[in-house]
Formats: C-alpha cells, sequence, structure tokens
C-alpha cells in the first residue's frame, strides 16, 4: 500500500522564498501580543546587562572593601549584589511570566484560523489533501512555532546585536587583529546560505514526511475493521514502517547537515581567534601591543565564542519554522469557496415568475477540478427541472454520477458550466449560509458527530423546539433513541455508542427533515433500512415530501415510489423524465435498473 | 473532556450525559503500571547503550578541547610574550599548533557527536513510533471504538514528537548540565573547602526547587498532552464529515466548540511555561542570594585573615559559573517532563491487553478433505454483552454446516451483527465458544484464522493507493491477473477498467471519487481474493443498484459454492440464493428453515418476504 504524496497541484511551491520573508508573514498573528513581546524583549535584555554588572561589582568588592579592609564597604557591596541579583532574578521570570500566555495565544489563534479556514474550503480541496497532511500541519507546525517566537526569535536578535557589538569593540581594540578576526565572516556568510537553502528543503521535506506518516496512522485506525477482518495488520505494518524509516532517513540527513554547519561555525572562529592570538603575541613581544589590551582583546572574543555558535542551531530552527509557516499558508492562501458569500441576499422570490419557482438545473456540466485533461466530465449538459412541491427521483446505474449532482446543489461542489436555480434565483446568487438554509440534505454515507443524538439531529434546525424534534424522529422512524442507554441525551459518534447503519441513516434523515426546509435533497436515504421500517420512513416521509420540493436519489422501485417523476441519469444526462410506470414501459435501460431480481426475465443488466 | 454542542437555545437538556466519573477512556488516563514510562524509556534507549556512552565520550572530548582554548591563551601570554621577546618562537609555534588542534578537535567533535545523538534518537523513536503503531493494530475493536481514532493519532504524532525534543537536545543538556557542575564544584572545594562547601550546601534548597518542579510541570504537561489529544478529536471528526460540516453549516458552532478545546490547550501550555518562570525566578533568587552571601562571608574571612585575597577572587568568579547551568537545567526538566507525560500516555496504551488475544499454544486448522466445501461453525452455548450492557445474546447454540450459504435476517438490535463480530472474532464471547471444524476460533493463529473466516462490512473503507492495491488486501502478492478475476467475478471490472487509470487510479482521500455501490464492490473483491473457508457478509450489498445487486447475486452463487457463508441482509433478494435462513429476534434465532419452506409458513420471515415482494412493485 503506497501513500499518496502531497498532491502537487494543492501546493504549488513556486521557488522557496527566503526564511525571513515567510516567517514575516506571521505578523498578523504577533501583531495582537507584540506590547508584550516587546516588554519581554526588553527585560531580557535589562536582564543581561543587570548579569553582566554583577561580576563587575564582584570585581569592585575585591579590589575595594576588601582589600582596604572596609567592613561596612563588604556590606554595602553584599546588599548591591543581593539586590541586581534579585532585579535579575526577577527580571527573567517577568520575561517568561510576560510571554507565556500571548504565545499560547499565537499558537491557538493559529489553529483557530487554520480550522475555520479549512472548514470553509470546498469539498473539492478536502477530496485532494490527505488529512494527515491538515493535522500536522495544525499540531506540529504550529508548536514549533511557538517555540521559535519564544526563544530563538529573542536569541537570534540579541545574539546578532551582541556579535555586532562585540566586532565593534573588537576593532575599536586593535583594528588589525580586529580585522583578522572578522575574516572568516565572508566564507560563513557564504556557508550558511549554502546550507539554508539545503536545510531548509530537507526540513520541509521531514514536515511532509510526517504529514504523511499521520495519514497512515489515521486511515489504519478508521480502517481497523477492515484490516482487522483480513489480518492485515502486517501490511498496513509494512507501509507504516517504510515511512518512518523514509522520516528517519530525512531527519538524520538534517542532523548531518547541522552537525557539518556546527564544525564550520565552531572551526573557523576559532582559528580566527588562534591566528589573531599567534599575531598579537607578536605585536607584544615587538612591544607594539600592551600585554593588557591583548587580553582584553582576547577576552573579548571568547566571550563572543557562544553567541556566534549559538548561530548555528538558530538558523535550523528559524528555517523550520519558515517552511512551518509556508505549509501554514498553504492552506490558508487557498481561496475560500469562491463568491456569493458576500451577496447580500435578497429576498428569495423577489422579482421571479411563479413559473421560475422549484429547483431548476440549467446545462450543468461537471468535471473534478483535479481530473485528467482527457478523463470524460461526469456531467454534461443536465437540464432538469423540479416543480414546487413536486419530489423528483433520480435514477441511474451506479457511479453515474447522481450523488456528485446531488452535491451541486447545496454548492459542496460548483458546476464546472451551467446553473442551477432555486425559486427563480441562480444559486451563486446566495450566500452560501442562506443556500444551505433553504437546501437540507442527507447523505448515503450518514455521519454522525460526537454529540448527543438529540443534538445530532437538531444540527438541521438549530432552534427547533421539542415538537419538532418528536415529529423529526418520528418520520425517520427513529423513535429508537428513546431506548438507548440514556435516552437521546445518549452520545454518539466516534466519542460514544455506535449504531448500526441503518439507524444512523435514520438520523441523518431526521436532521434533514427537522428544518422543514424548502428544498430536500435525498441520496439513497433508505439504502440501510429493512423491508419493514422502509415501509415505515415512506409512509411518514410522503406527508413530509407532499409540501417540500425534492430530488431524491433512489436505487429501487419502493423507493422510487416516493416520487411524482422519475429522472434517468446515463452517461452525464438526463435521459429521460416520466412516471415509474411510463419509464418502465418506454425506457429500456430504466426497467434494467428497476426490475428487481425477481423480475421478469432478469437479463444481462449491462 | 467533553465535546458539546454550544450556542443553542434550549439545547441544555439534550446535552450528552457525561460519562461516570471515573472512566479512564472518558479522561484519556489509562491506568499505568508505575514507573512504565521510565521502563519505557529505558528499554528503547538500551539497544543503543553503546552509542549513548560513545556520544558521552565524545561530549566530554569536546568539551576538553573547548576549555583548552583559554590555557593556550593563558600559556601564550605568560611563556609566549617572554619567548618572542627572546626571539624564540619555539612556544609560539606550539600554542599556535595546539590552538589548531582544539579548533579542529571541537568542531569536528561536535559535529560527531550531532551525527550519533540524532542517530541513538531517531531509532529510538523509529522503534517507538513502530511499537505504537503495531500495538494499536492489535488491540481489539472494542478498544478502538472507545479509544477515539483522534487520541491514537495524537499519541502516534504530537506525544511522539515531545519525546523527540528530549532526544534531540536532552543528552546533550543533561551532560553539558553535569560536566560544567562537576567541573566548577571540584575547582571551589579545590580553592577553599569551607567556601565549596557552602556552595554545595545551597544546592539543597535548589534540588527542592527541582523537585516541586518537576511535580508542577508534569501535572501540567500531562494536561497538556490530554488537552491537545481533544484538539485532535475534534479537528479529525470535522475534517472527516466535511460535507455534512458545510451542508448543515455547522461551522459557526463547531468553531465555537473547538475554540474552547483550543482554549483549554492554550490554557495549559501557559501553565506549563508559567511553572518554568516560577522555577527559573526561585532558582535564580537562590542563586544569586547565596552569591552575595558567600562574598559578604569571604570578606570577613579575608578580614580576619583566614582566606587568601586572590583565592577568594578566583572563587567568586567560578561562584558565579556555578550557577549559570539553572536555566538550560529548567529547559532540559521542562522538555524531559513534557516527554515524561507523553510517555506515560504512549505505556498507557501500550499496557492496555487486547481483549482478543493471539492463542499462546495456537492449534492449526484440520486439513480440509478435497472436494468438502467451507468448514463447519458450531455456536457453543454462545452468551455475549457488550461491556457493562444487557446481554445481546443471551445464549446461542448453532450448527454452520460446511459448505452451506446462511442467510440471517432480523429487525435492527436483534442481533445479526453480533453474531457476524463474533465469528469474525471482533469479540470473544462472554461465555461458550464458537469452533471452526472442531478448533476454538481463540485457539488460531492471526493469519490462520484470516484464512478461515473474513467479513464484508457494509462500509466499505477504502484505503490511500490505487485501486488494485485495496483489492489485494485480500491477499497481499496477488498478481495483477488474479486481483482482475476477483473484480471481473463480483462485476467490478467494468468501472474499473473506466477509471482514469483502471486499476492504478487512485482512490485518494478514502475513495472520495469512488461512488458508494462501486465501494463495495470492491470491498467484495477484496473478500474474493481472501478465499476463506467462511466469508460473513454484513449488509454488503445496501448500497448497490439492482442490476448491481443482481449481478452480485450471480456471481455468489459460483463464489459461495465451496464455502461457508452467513449473509445479513435487510434485502431478501439475497437470501434467494441462501440454503437456510435464520431470523433473530432478540438475541435468539426464532426461525431456522429453508426458505421457500419459511416464506411458505405463517411465522415471522413469510411476513418480511411478503413485505419485500409487495416493495418490489
Amino acid at each position: 500500500m503506497t501513500v499518496t504524496r502531497e498532491p502537487s497541484s494543492a501546493a504549488p511551491r513556486p521557488g522557496r522564498h527566503s526564511a525571513v520573508r515567510s516567517l514575516l508573514r506571521l505578523w498578523p498573528y504577533v501583531r495582537p501580543v507584540r506590547g508584550r513581546l516587546v516588554v519581554g524583549a526588553l527585560s531580557a535584555v535589562v536582564a543581561s546587562c543587570l548579569g553582566l554588572l554583577i561580576p563587575l561589582t564582584l570585581k569592585w568588592i575585591v579590589d575595594g572593601p576588601v582589600a582596604g579592609r572596609d567592613p561596612s564597604g563588604v556590606w554595602l557591596g553584599g546588599l548591591a549584589l543581593l539586590v541586581l541579583g534579585v532585579a535579575e532574578a526577577g527580571l527573567f521570570g517577568v520575561r517568561r511570566m510576560i510571554v507565556a500566555g500571548p504565545l499560547a495565544r499565537v499558537e491557538a489563534d493559529m489553529r483557530a484560523a487554520l480550522y475555520a479556514r479549512l472548514q470553509r474550503l470546498p469539498v473539492s480541496f478536502h477530496d485532494r489533501w490527505p488529512s494527515g497532511q491538515l493535522l500536522s500541519r495544525a499540531t506540529t507546525d504550529l508548536m514549533l512555532l511557538r517555540i521559535f517566537l519564544s526563544f530563538p526569535l529573542t536569541f537570534l536578535l540579541v545574539n546578532g546585536v551582541t556579535i555586532v557589538v562585540g566586532c565593534v569593540i573588537l576593532l575599536q581594540q586593535r583594528w588589525t587583529l580586529g580585522l583578522v578576526l572578522l575574516a572568516p565572516v565572508v566564507p560563513m556568510v557564504v556557508l550558511c546560505s549554502v546550507f539554508e537553502e539545503r536545510y531548509a528543503r530537507t526540513a520541509r521535506k521531514a514536515q511532509d514526511q510526517i504529514g504523511d506518516l499521520t495519514t497512515v496512522v489515521e486511515e489504519s485506525v478508521l480502517g481497523i475493521r477492515v484490516i482487522k477482518g483480513f489480518g492485515r495488520h502486517r501490511g498496513q505494518e509494512r507501509a507504516f514502517r517504510a515511512l518512518s524509516w523514509r522520516l528517519r532517513e530525512t531527519e538524520l540527513r538534517k542532523a548531518g547537515l547541522l552537525g557539518t554547519l556546527w564544525a564550520l561555525i565552531v572551526i573557523l572562529p576559532e582559528l580566527a581567534i588562534g591566528a589573531a592570538l599567534v599575531l598579537g603575541v607578536v605585536e607584544v613581544g615587538d612591544g607594539e601591543l600592551s600585554a593588557g589590551t591583548l587580553v582584553a582583546f582576547l577576552s573579548t572574543a571568547l566571550a563572543l565564542r557562544w553567541p556566534v555558535e549559538s548561530i548555528g542551531f538558530l538558523l535550523a530552527i528559524t528555517n523550520e519554522s519558515a517552511t512551518a509557516t509556508d505549509r501554514f499558508f498553504e492552506v490558508m492562501d487557498t481561496a475560500e469557496a469562491s463568491a456569493g458569500d458576500a451577496v447580500a441576499t435578497a429576498p428569495v422570490l423577489a422579482g421571479a415568475r411563479v413559473k421560475d419557482a422549484g429547483l431548476r438545473l440549467e446545462g450543468v456540466w461537471f468535471r473534478y477540478p483535479d481530473a485528467p485533461e482527457d478523463a470524460p466530465p461526469v456531467l454534461c449538459g443536465v437540464d432538469l427541472s423540479v416543480r414546487p412541491g413536486e419530489t423528483m427521483a433520480l435514477v441511474g446505474a451506479t457511479g453515474s454520477g447522481k450523488t456528485t449532482l446531488t452535491a451541486l446543489v447545496p454548492r459542496l461542489h460548483e458546476p464546472t458550466a451551467g446553473r442551477i436555480v432555486l425559486d427563480g434565483r441562480d444559486i451563486t446568487g446566495l450566500s452560501r449560509e442562506r443556500l444551505r438554509e433553504l437546501v437540507a440534505v442527507a447523505f448515503e454515507e450518514p455521519t454522525l458527530f460526537s454529540a448527543s443524538a438529540a443534538e445530532n439531529v437538531l444540527m438541521g434546525a438549530p432552534d427547533a423546539g421539542e415538537e419538532r424534534l418528536l415529529a423529526a424522529l418520528a418520520v425517520a422512524q427513529a423513535e429508537f433513541v428513546h431506548e438507548l442507554p440514556q435516552g437521546r441525551r445518549t452520545r454518539l459518534g466516534e466519542q460514544g455508542l455506535s449504531l448500526s447503519g441503518g439507524q444512523r441513516q435514520r438520523l441523518a434523515l431526521a436532521r434533514a427533515v427537522i428544518g422543514e426546509p424548502r428544498f430536500l435533497v435525498l441520496d439513497d436515504p433508505l439504502s440501510a433500512l429493512d423491508v419493514h421500517t422502509e415501509a415505515l420512513v415512506e409512509a411518514a416521509l410522503r406527508e413530509v415530501l407532499a409540501t417540500t420540493t425534492a430530488l431524491v436519489v433512489a436505487h429501487r422501485p419502493s423507493t422510487v415510489l416516493l416520487a411524482d417523476r422519475v429522472a434517468l441519469l446515463s452517461r452525464g444526462r438526463i435521459a429521460a423524465v416520466g412516471t415509474h410506470h411510463e419509464l418502465l414501459h418506454t425506457h429500456e435501460e430504466y426497467a434494467s435498473l428497476m426490475s428487481g431480481p425477481a423480475g421478469p426475465e432478469g437479463g444481462d443488466p449491462r | 473532556m467533553t465535546t458539546t454542542v454550544s450556542g443553542r437555545p434550549a439545547a441544555e437538556d439534550d446535552r450528552p450525559e457525561e460519562p461516570p466519573p471515573g472512566d479512564p477512556f472518558d479522561r484519556d488516563v489509562l491506568p499505568t503500571p508505575k514507573g512504565a514510562s521510565r521502563a519505557l524509556l529505558r528499554s528503547l534507549l538500551a539497544p543503543a547503550r553503546g552509542r549513548v556512552r560513545l556520544a558521552a565520550v565524545l561530549l566530554l572530548l569536546q568539551q576538553a578541547a573547548v576549555q583548552a582554548g583559554p590555557l593556550l591563551v593563558a600559556y601564550a601570554i605568560d611563556s609566549g610574550v617572554p619567548a618572542v621577546r627572546r626571539h624564540d618562537h619555539g612556544p609560539l609555534v606550539a600554542v599556535a599548533a595546539g590552538y589548531l588542534v582544539c579548533a579542529l578537535a571541537s568542531g569536528l567533535l561536535q559535529m560527531a557527536f550531532v551525527r550519533l545523538a540524532a542517530r541513538v534518537g531517531q531509532d529510538a523513536l523509529l522503534e517507538l513510533r513502530g511499537r505504537i503503531f503495531r500495538h494499536a493494530q492489535a488491540l481489539s475493536i472494542d478498544f478502538h471504538e472507545r479509544y477515539t481514532s483522534g487520541r491514537l493519532i495524537s499519541r502516534a504524532t504530537t506525544d511522539v514528537e515531545s519525546i523527540r525534543e528530549l532526544l534531540n537536545d536532552g543528552l546533550q543538556e543533561l551532560i553539558g548540565v553535569a560536566l560544567s557542575v562537576l567541573y566548577v564544584s571540584a575547582m571551589l572545594l579545590w580553592l577553599d573547602p569551607a567556601t565549596g562547601g557552602a556552595a554545595l550546601l545551597s544546592f539543597l534548597p535548589l534540588a527542592l526547587l527541582v523537585r516541586s518542579y518537576r511535580r508542577r510541570s508534569l501535572i501540567a504537561h500531562r494536561r497538556r498532552s490530554t488537552a491537545i489529544a481533544a484538539v485532535i478529536v475534534k479537528f479529525t471528526e470535522t475534517m472527516n464529515g466535511i460535507r455534512p460540516v458545510q451542508a448543515f453549516r455547522r461551522e459557526r458552532a463547531n468553531d465555537a466548540d473547538f475554540d474552547g478545546l483550543n482554549r483549554v490547550h492554550q490554557r495549559t501550555n501557559t501553565a506549563t511555561a508559567l511553572a518554568m518562570a516560577h522555577y527559573v525566578v526561585c532558582s535564580r533568587l537562590v542563586a544569586n542570594s547565596m552569591v552575595a552571601a558567600i562574598v559578604v562571608w569571604g570578606s570577613y574571612r579575608v578580614a580576619d585573615g583566614s582566606l587568601a585575597l586572590g583565592v577568594l577572587a578566583a572563587s567568586v568568579l567560578y561562584l558565579r559559573r556555578l550557577y549559570d547551568p539553572i536555566d538550560r537545567l529548567g529547559m532540559f526538566l521542562n522538555t524531559y517532563q513534557s516527554a515524561a507525560a507523553s510517555l506515560e500516555k504512549i505505556a498507557g496504551l501500550l499496557a492496555r491487553r487486547p481483549s482478543v488475544r493471539e492463542p499462546e499454544a495456537p492449534v492449526a486448522l484440520p486439513v480440509r478433505p478435497p472436494g468438502r466445501p467451507g468448514r463447519e461453525v458450531v455456536f457453543d452455548g454462545v452468551r455475549f454483552a457488550y461491556r457493562a450492557g444487557a446481554p445481546v445474546l443471551p445464549r446461542l447454540d448453532l450448527t454452520l454446516r460446511a459448505g452451506e450459504t446462511v442467510a440471517v435476517v432480523g429487525s435492527t438490535g436483534a442481533g445479526k451483527s453480533t453474531l457476524a463480530k463474533l465469528l469474525a472474532r471482533f469479540y470473544d464471547p462472554t461465555e461458550g465458544r464458537i469452533l471452526l471444524d472442531g478448533v476454538p476460533l481463540s485457539a488460531l493463529a492471526g493469519p490462520e484464522l484470516r484464512r478461515g473466516v473474513v467479513m464484508v462490512t457494509q462500509e466499505a473503507f477504502l484505503f490511500s493507493g490505487t485501486v488494485a492495491e485495496n483489492i489485494a488486501i485480500g491477499r497481499p502478492g496477488a498478481s495483477r491477473a488474479e486481483i482482475e478475476r476477483a473484480a471481473k467475478a463480483i462485476g467490478a471490472h467494468d468501472f474499473i477498467t473506466a477509471l482514469p487509470d483502471g486499476y492504478d487510479t487512485d482512490v485518494r482521500k478514502r475513495g472520495g471519487r469512488i461512488s458508494a455501490g462501486q465501494r463495495q464492490l470492491v470491498a467484495f473483491a477484496r473478500a474474493l481474493l481472501a478465499d476463506p473457508a467462511v466469508l460473513i457478509l454484513d449488509e454488503a450489498t445496501s448500497s448497490l443498484d439492482i442490476p448491481g445487486e443482481r449481478a452480485v447475486q450471480r456471481a455468489m452463487r459460483t463464489v459461495l459454492r465451496g464455502r461457508t457463508a452467513v449473509v445479513i441482509a435487510h434485502r431478501l433478494s439475497t437470501v434467494e440464493i441462501a440454503d437456510r435462513v435464520l431470523v433473530m429476534a432478540g438475541g435468539r434465532v426464532v426461525e431456522d428453515g429453508v426458505p421457500a419452506e419459511l416464506a411458505r409458513g405463517g411465522g415471522h420471515f413469510a411476513g418480511l418476504h411478503r413485505a419485500w415482494r409487495d416493495s418490489l412493485v
């Protein structure tokens, strides 16, 4: 079993931007907490300065009061030390405390934004992106960004400034020796930029591989029944093992790059210090330089060692954060389900003539946006008109595009061409919100969420009262919820009780009808029901359908009989419209689709 | 830990009932044996013991090379300068050579250490990921039904991630801190035992601080790990149900729910950072006051002549360095506690024993005599109840003869699916046993069991990969010809070849482009390829259209010949091909006989059959 790579169409990567450019995009999320971050950084700087004062105070105590045998001076010095120490500790604490909350907030805000965006991206986006890739963006990537903002970013600034100031001091002390020390700067900058390029690429690869790994984990948990049913743990495990092995290789490559960078960043400055030392000693020997100046010069140089060395891992984490930011914005930059949402909605029937009422599809074409060029479209010119109050059954062979067609009405997918008109209004002129209020759907695969049974049904009409809830449950023959362990408050879905397919389907049906929607789209809503229940649901559903404009996908005559008319979908078009009996006698394909196994001749279906 | 739908009027009464307190599953804390997390870490690192030691040695050498730098500077100034003045360049050359060696050594050793440590860490992570995955796959269905996929994903991703952080930097930090404390303490004691002793005394309050910090931060990290798992649960649920989410305008309500969980995680995140801040402040305070106290004390001792001025000066400088690693220790402890919280959760998961266990002494199925179709199945006094519930099957005694096709009908909750799941050994019976050709299912090893019994369910889950790969799950290693034969037999070949890449079409995210009916056909082909002695079909044709169903039935007449089959269906069309029908109600078999006879009689089945006939129009 291979695992899908992240689709290239979903993640266009136009030559990576520089790390800085990527990271600057974080600003809108950091902006609200900028004050706290600045105060935090400032207290870090002040605390570092106080930290530098402490050795000076020690020196003063030893040279002054102690050497001069001045007890009151010693106490004064001790007190000064204590004050400085307390202040330093306090400021370090303040820095951490002041940024702890805001940075957690930045992470949470970004996650909320990602979640909100993902919920509103078109279904076609979700079809393309493996969910593990989305999840890893929402978790590991964002955690990394929080860590980056909390320390490395500050260190990068503080250490960078320290290095610059240190170099200025070095040049001032002895510019010849200073130049010797600065000699490795050019090769280091070149090497670092080469490193940056490579490391970023490898880090990105590792992050994508974590996403793939997450996808395999998710699938093997969601598909556990299949895996168990076939005893295929080994196969899944092999796939997982191969992926985690690949991830390990990438991580080792990252470590290899990092190790090389460390080596360069340690060796080059050390060599320069060594050269400066030798030169300095010669100069002191020649009497051109005082020994004191050389000591001061070298102590400064040695003090700069840590800031310089830290650049290695700081660069690494900066690059990783930059690629994590890229990954985040790849999703955020995807256009939200296009147009329509901003349009103010006029009353639906405004200006429309009565004959326009109902649901009409006019020359609707559809092909999946990521389908290969040469693949035929799923729908090619569907014309269908459902009169107000009418129930239209939609019949077609398995895979003929019935489900796709139903997904176009609530705009889960957008038609490639043509338009869909509800009560005289093009649906693209309605806000999605309003459209989905008008159209309720029951999907063939009923999904229940982690919520109580009642809440799952009430999702169709958030402010429906008790009465309507009971009525909807009655229509769908879903009164079984009252028999559940905690009645209608029983938690369902993944975190709760699992129901049978038929039970789930009935709840999904109740969810669709509870809102008393103007348009009802039902995708084979009774497929998992047994004959008795089906008959009961049909009887109850008839009353609902009498007053609703409905499109019902049907596989069986019993479901078709709910409808006033039937449309046959064949080869991407509506091949025929009529009543069940008309079509049964006049249309061969329809007859073969509808004749049961005990049907008259049971000829070849295809 | 609950996710409830919020922002709705009159929803208050419809909130899901809170789980009984104390259910470890709902609080995401499975009982973990004491010390299990540390034992887990040890067992992960055990194979790399040699490498860990080598890494420690590399780091020691590297530190030695680094510390040599200042010594060389001192030597250069003390001996090099006078020598140069005497025109003796020997010492200077020695310094130059020494510096070169030290520079190269510290750089190269650092590189070697980073690479070696990464290897140790990555190997441990590989092993850990593998163990979590294997174990999760081995755990029984009832575990999966309670633990939720989101939590398992969280264990295998974010929890592993926090252990990765520990393995990545932990070793270096720990060795660095230990070395520096040892070195500085030794110097202090050597310079002046009294000062050194006093400094060591300060370790007592510091140790107490470390202890209290560890306790606090472990609790905070535990909460954090639970909180992120809850976030992941909600996230995956939403993304997997994106169609209904959008169609029912759940976006805003979901935003609110997610926000709640996300904010809990934010708070726990803040709490871990604050615990760290608290530790840093307190320990710095202790350290800085200690420095002040020792300096004052030392000064008095200098004043009364019991301490040399130079020694005080040197001690004071070292003293400051003694406390330098406090922050680094804090960072290390933070990553350690975060990893410990995750290890705990992972260890809790790994400690779960599958309730359906592999036999310790597996028994092989008897060899089937040639010509004998399928295998015989016996339910022997089987009783079954889901956890804390009334029995679903009070007592079942049933024999399915080898080669027989048995249809099971009955209303929802009659126990049909339970019967199927028990036969597929998704669960073990509470009492009694199920025998396959006389061998209890629980005595069969996994592969043997799956050669014996395979189940096709109503939800036809497709894994990402190609159509061919999805069919091949039935029998890994099957050739393309065999895969196509299975697909043809069930009538799936035509639609598959019509796909853009035929059998090599990628089904992408859980088969988004393949209709529900087609998916069921793929699942069927999968089962055919597995070629089991006993085939269970649990409402496996519900989404097929009539021609599809008819094709499947025609295929089944040949396919089911030669094996025992249990067919659960609410469409009685399937029953027509059965040799025998069982009607179930309330967990009991209420009617049992040949379909035609039962249909003629006046029982339950006759009623069902009539209703079905009528529904065909």
